[in-house]
């Protein structure tokens, strides 16, 4: 039998980079289980497939109708934006159930008891995350496609277009991996996915246009990062985007507000997140 | 001192609200021993377990494992030590063997080297079929078999197995005690935590009796056993024999101080037997050469129970829920 010894003295003193460098290379491997365990349960995935198909269908077949653009425009056209803006903070409650689902096994402990770094569970898990986001655009650039949604600018407008909403979908995870560490079971987690997420997603410009709201939920709605995420992808497909109409600084600048809300929200919820892993360790 | 304590413990303290889980807990263990950590459920042994493998930082006391301070040199410990806790730690939507190359990865291995040693320790627990399955498909034997794996991945010099047999059954228990000992014979630490008297006496070296967060005794199996009387043999005496030939004849096996007691309401004789199951044969012989016809005869062993209640003079019942009961005797 081979024995696998450790010299120890190879970890002494080691220097930031190597300790970073070591940081990474765990979060791939805890993202690349999340993905492994998506592979065998592929039902997993139903919130970035089967979801995002069934929003399109209803909405545009449905209230789409009822449904007046300031502007002028088609509802199909319009959708898709916004429907990328919903998707990503749907991003944030499977993240929140798949950590506290985790959290509430005993695999954590045998994690906390290896040498290795205390982000790498949450980074790893946010990471596998984004990765299914991926799928769920291609899934929603699909069934838009399929309903007569177009880019009708350029291809890479239509790239950063998405890059943008990965990138919120990357900073709602981080929030979802708070609410997955402060909630001591999954369903608390599913539940708060209907309680923060589905209000958020509704109370913004991605499905009707923010014009025929009350002044103050209005105000709330211009200001929501997911109207920023819908605004810049109709703006950047070149769709229908009666929010360049509304004379707020966010709806003004969609693209730069989608990226400071991302960096914001990331520079919030990732050291909290990280930190209530650690103090784990004082219960 | 620490270099030859793989293991030591000095004042450790974790309220819980009311509850003192550990209530100044001291420990010490050699290199290269296996220590059981005895009680009941709710004693502290999991909770002292969790503090020696760097999950919980105590509120007051302190610890040392493999030479580092298991608070202020957290990472250090954690690259010394193994851990299979009471419930698998395992991720039941992966297969055995990617269960094993993950923690591999983890543990500072590269990849090859993951990989290699996956197969090795599936081959040595006997999981090689079984390895690409999912965890899920396991069987609780199983299951504890590749989380015990899991613990050794990273070969670690102390190795903490929280109730490494509870809940499984005769035959998955003494494997895996096969595999506790074969482990120590390669010169690992084992802190071992158990509810059941034989366990600690079959594996361990030395043995810390726990009670309400404390070691309220501990020593060599031997020791323990002559702090609380040892073995015990009950007969009982058929109608037709003489309850008091039976009495003088057992006598003879009782030991220096052993009394001998006499029960004339079920024709019962119980002493304390310092030759312990060595000594039936002669016993029974003896008894019959005087004519004793016998109803009954067992050879009682000392449980948990008899334990605490020499140690504490109290049962063991007091903190632990009615449904454990029955598993501590």
């Amino acid at each position: 039998m081979t024995t696998v010894s450790f010299p120890l003295s190879r970890f002494e003193n080691e220097s930031w980079t190597a300790r970073l460098w070591w940081a990474a290379k765990n979060t791939v491997v805890l993202a690349g289980r999340s993905i492994a365990r998506i592979a065998r349960e592929p039902e997993q995935l139903l919130d970035v497939t089967i979801q995002p198909v069934i929003f399109v269908l209803l909405f545009t077949y449905v209230f789409g109708s009822a449904i007046h653009l300031p502007g002028g425009g088609s509802y199909h056209q319009y959708l898709i934006g916004g429907m990328f803006g919903m998707s990503m903070a749907g991003s944030a409650p499977g993240t929140a159930v798949g950590i506290s689902a985790d959290m509430a096994t005993g695999l954590i402990d045998r994690f906390r008891s290896l040498p290795m770094a205390r982000s790498a569970v949450l980074a790893g898990r946010t990471i596998a995350d984004l990765m299914t986001q991926v799928i769920g655009c291609v899934v929603l650039v699909a069934t838009g496609l399929a309903v007569g949604w177009g880019i009708h600018r350029g291809i890479g407008d239509a790239v950063l277009a998405i890059a943008l909403s990965l990138l919120m979908a990357f900073a709602m995870t981080w929030a979802g991996a708070c609410a997955g560490m402060l909630l001591r079971n999954p369903e608390a987690a599913q539940a708060i996915g209907f309680i923060v997420f589905l209000p958020l997603a509704f109370v913004s410009n991605a499905f009707v246009p923010t014009q025929g709201m009350p002044t103050w939920l209005r105000a709330v709605a211009n200001w929501n990062p997911l109207s920023a995420v819908a605004a810049s992808c109709r703006q950047l497909f070149g769709n229908p985007n009666p929010a360049a109409l509304e004379h707020v600084w966010p709806m003004q600048h969609p693209e730069l507000a989608t990226v400071i809300w991302s960096i914001a929200l990331i520079a919030v919820f990732a050291p909290a997140a990280v930190y209530l892993y650690r103090r784990k360790a004082l219960r | 001192m620490t270099e030859t304590l793989a293991i030591e413990a000095v004042g450790v303290e974790k309220t819980y609200g009311d509850t003192h889980a550990l209530a100044g807990l001291d420990l010490s263990v050699a290199a290269g021993t296996i220590l059981g950590l005895l009680g009941p459920n709710g004693a502290g042994k999991t909770t002292a377990v969790r503090v020696l493998t760097t999950l919980l930082v105590p509120d007051r006391g302190w610890a040392r494992v493999a030479g580092f301070d298991v608070v202020a040199e957290a990472d250090r410990v954690r690259r010394c030590i193994g851990l299979a806790g009471q419930s698998a730690a395992l991720d039941e939507c992966l297969t055995g063997r990617a269960n094993l190359i993950m923690v591999g990865r983890l543990s500072r291995l590269s990849g090859r080297q993951a990989r290699q040693r996956a197969d090795e320790l599936l081959s040595r627990f006997d999981l090689t079929d079984a390895g690409d399955r999912g965890v899920k498909t396991y069987s609780g034997g199983m299951r504890r078999r590749l989380d015990l794996a899991a613990s050794l991945v990273a070969t670690p010099r102390v190795l903490f197995l929280d109730e490494p047999t509870t809940g499984l059954d005769p035959r998955s228990r003494q494997v895996m005690w096969d595999v506790i000992r074969t482990l120590v014979a390669d010169g690992t630490t084992v802190l071992l935590t158990t509810q059941y008297l034989d366990e600690a006496d079959q594996l361990a070296d030395r043995i810390a009796v726990v009670d309400q967060g404390r070691v309220i005794a501990s020593g060599t199996s031997a020791e323990l056993k002559a702090q609380i009387g040892g073995e015990r043999v009950a007969i009982m005496v058929a109608p037709e024999s003489d309850l008091l030939v039976a009495r003088d004849v057992l006598a003879r096996y009782a030991g220096p101080n052993g009394v001998v007691q006499v029960d004339h309401e079920t024709r019962t004789v119980t002493a304390p037997v310092p030759g312990g199951a060595r000594c039936l044969t002669g016993l029974v012989a003896d008894l019959a050469a005087a004519g004793v016809l016998l109803d009954d005869l067992s050879l009682q062993r000392p449980s948990l129970d008899d334990v605490f209640l020499s140690l504490t003079g109290h049962a063991t019942a007091d903190p632990v829920p009615p449904q454990m009961e029955r598993e501590l005797v």
